[in-house]
């Protein structure tokens, strides 16, 4: 698995992909810690917090787009799946490869905090309660967007997919909004990202809701891995 | 050691294996020779483990591929057909992620040293992959199968790419790891299987169309009686000529060699000499008899012959007679 995780990340840096992914959320951060932070002369970080998941719906397809998709395009897929290495391994390298540069892109909100903190008082259990559920919440997208890539070998569609999957994720409260209450709505509204990613944010700290994302990655990569079991099998 | 029984692939109702069984010993080098789509990286995949069979077996060392993949794999050094490169990593670096990935415990820097110096990569290992020529890059792939110095090679058309005196080199180079390992590889190049194999497996529609040594191979059609003149004269009339010499199945053109002159290619039936015959006809109409050499029935016709089958072979006798003068 570290030989898969490493390659990963090489791979990220030389297609200049990590460069542009860190380069906007981190434009994106300062941008909001600006307008939400600076201008108020306030150390209440949520607002930017707040705009930052909408960001990173939109830039997480771009971590996940070729991580399966560009093996099957450049026959490297087969190297790969006739190494003496498992499934999991291959599919949770990459996933985890993924997983670690969207957390470099979740450290700069610290960096603010630290400066903040020179200034007056940062609520740093807030902050870390943002960058939990922030982290979180991509670990779970990761892994869709990782099952979006294996489907395809086309990066663009696998972009595309994935963030209309994201989109629908993010908006499952403005579905059950509309649905009339019973059983269906209930288990809709169990779905939702926001409200959970709101519950973390506010302190509410459920183990749950922990659960809930991190089973989502696994089912998620576990249906990964199960894509490329029924390829060979067919 | 590869064991391989009655392997079979169905996509649908298209067998493209069909129920093939070998064994390659240790140290034994088989050749697989197929036109395309006969099922021969087919077969490759399945004992990769790249796809499963069907049904059927396939033991590597002993290990089932399906049963123990990982296991399997790690006897393997595997080429693809389409080299598994990284094109944006240094030849290297490459070199190095293949190691890690397949979990080697040889000495790292002498074994990656030992295996580009093999394939003659040393000298390009700091470039990227993407601005290397087609013939390094194929290098590159036989070089990432060999790291971790598998016992079981699988290479498919290892030479497709290369350069004359490149070829030779890989050629040679797989004949010395034939020594120690077992050896499975595809090519279109008939002289190749032939200069390297100890066994050849001739697949087509996803069966098994001939298996033997290359010696048998080619032994199994008698050369004697087949025969190609080259003889001045008056093209029409010498094939007349010929036709009526005693024995003779036919006798037909070939191409023109110097002006005027053609070469013809006869059978006659199986055990005449015609040779002296042939030599009688020419003196007799004043024919000047430039050369006779025996057409040996090469690999190649061997090959055709039996993945096309006798009566197609005859059809096409003209097109290939005409491929051949190209070639010379």
């Amino acid at each position: 698995m570290g030989a898969i995780f490493r390659r990963e990340i090489g791979a990220y840096f030389t297609s200049s992909i990590a460069y542009i992914f860190l380069a906007v959320s981190w434009i994106f951060t300062g941008m909001f810690f600006y307008y939400t932070c600076l201008v108020t002369a306030t150390t209440d970080m949520s607002g930017m917090f707040q705009t930052l998941f909408l960001i990173f719906v939109f830039l997480i397809p771009l971590l996940t787009m070729r991580l399966f998709s560009e093996e099957k395009k450049q026959k490297t897929e087969q190297g790969l799946l006739t190494a003496p290495v498992s499934l999991g391994e291959i599919v949770f390298g990459k996933y985890f490869a993924a997983l670690a540069l969207y957390t470099i892109a979740l450290l700069m909100p610290f960096v603010y905090a630290l400066i903040l903190s020179k200034f007056g008082v940062v609520e740093w259990g807030m902050v870390f309660a943002n960058f939990l559920a922030l982290f979180l919440m991509g670990a779970a997208f990761i892994a869709v967007g990782g099952l979006v890539s294996a489907l395809t070998e086309n990066q663009i569609a696998a972009a595309v997919m994935a963030f209309v999957a994201f989109m629908m994720l993010y908006l499952v409260d403005t579905i059950t909004g509309v649905m009339k209450d019973g059983t269906l709505k209930n288990i809709v509204q169990e779905l939702s990202f926001m409200r959970k990613y709101y519950a973390i944010t506010y302190g509410v700290f459920n183990v749950s809701t922990i659960v809930f994302y991190l089973s989502f990655a696994v089912v998620f990569n576990y249906l990964t891995i199960r894509v490329f079991e029924r390829r060979r099998w067919s | 050691m590869i064991e391989v029984r009655n392997l079979t692939k169905h996509y649908g109702d298209k067998h493209a294996v069909n129920d093939i069984s070998f064994t390659v010993e240790d140290g034994e080098i088989l050749g697989f020779l197929g036109p395309n789509g006969a099922g021969k990286s087919t077969t490759m995949n399945m004992l990769t483990g790249y796809i499963s069979s069907t049904s059927g077996q396939a033991l590597i060392n002993g290990v089932d591929i399906l049963e123990d993949p990982i296991k399997a794999k790690s006897y393997i050094g595997y080429l693809p057909e389409i080299p598994p490169l990284y094109v944006d990593m240094t030849v290297k670096s490459y070199l190095q992620y293949i190691y890690d990935l397949k979990k080697c415990k040889l000495p790292r820097r002498a074994h990656l040293n030992e295996v580009m110096s093999l394939t003659k990569v040393n000298d390009v290992q700091d470039r990227l992959i993407k601005n290397l020529s087609k013939g390094y890059k194929q290098r590159v792939g036989v070089a990432q199968a060999l790291i971790g110095n598998p016992p079981v090679l699988i290479l498919d058309e290892p030479t497709v790419g290369l350069d004359p005196k490149q070829i030779l080199e890989i050629r040679t180079l797989i004949k010395k790891l034939g020594k120690n390992h077992t050896v499975i590889l595809s090519s279109h190049i008939l002289s190749e299987i032939q200069a390297v194999c100890d066994r050849i497996i001739i697949i087509n529609h996803g069966i098994i169309a001939a298996h033997d040594t290359a010696e048998n191979l080619s032994r199994n059609v008698s050369t004697d009686h087949r025969i190609v003149a080259r003889i001045e004269g008056p093209r029409d009339e010498i094939i007349k000529a010929v036709r009526n010499i005693d024995g003779i199945k036919y006798c037909r053109a070939d191409m023109e060699r110097e002006p005027g002159i053609y070469e013809y290619e006869m059978e006659a039936v199986p055990g005449k000499d015609i040779r002296r015959d042939l030599f009688r006809v020419a003196c007799e109409h004043n024919w000047p008899l430039l050369a006779v050499r025996s057409a040996e029935m090469t690999l190649e016709d061997l090959f055709l012959k039996i993945t096309m089958g006798e009566g197609i072979v005859i059809e096409n006798a003209d097109d290939k007679a005409e491929q051949k003068g190209e070639k010379a």
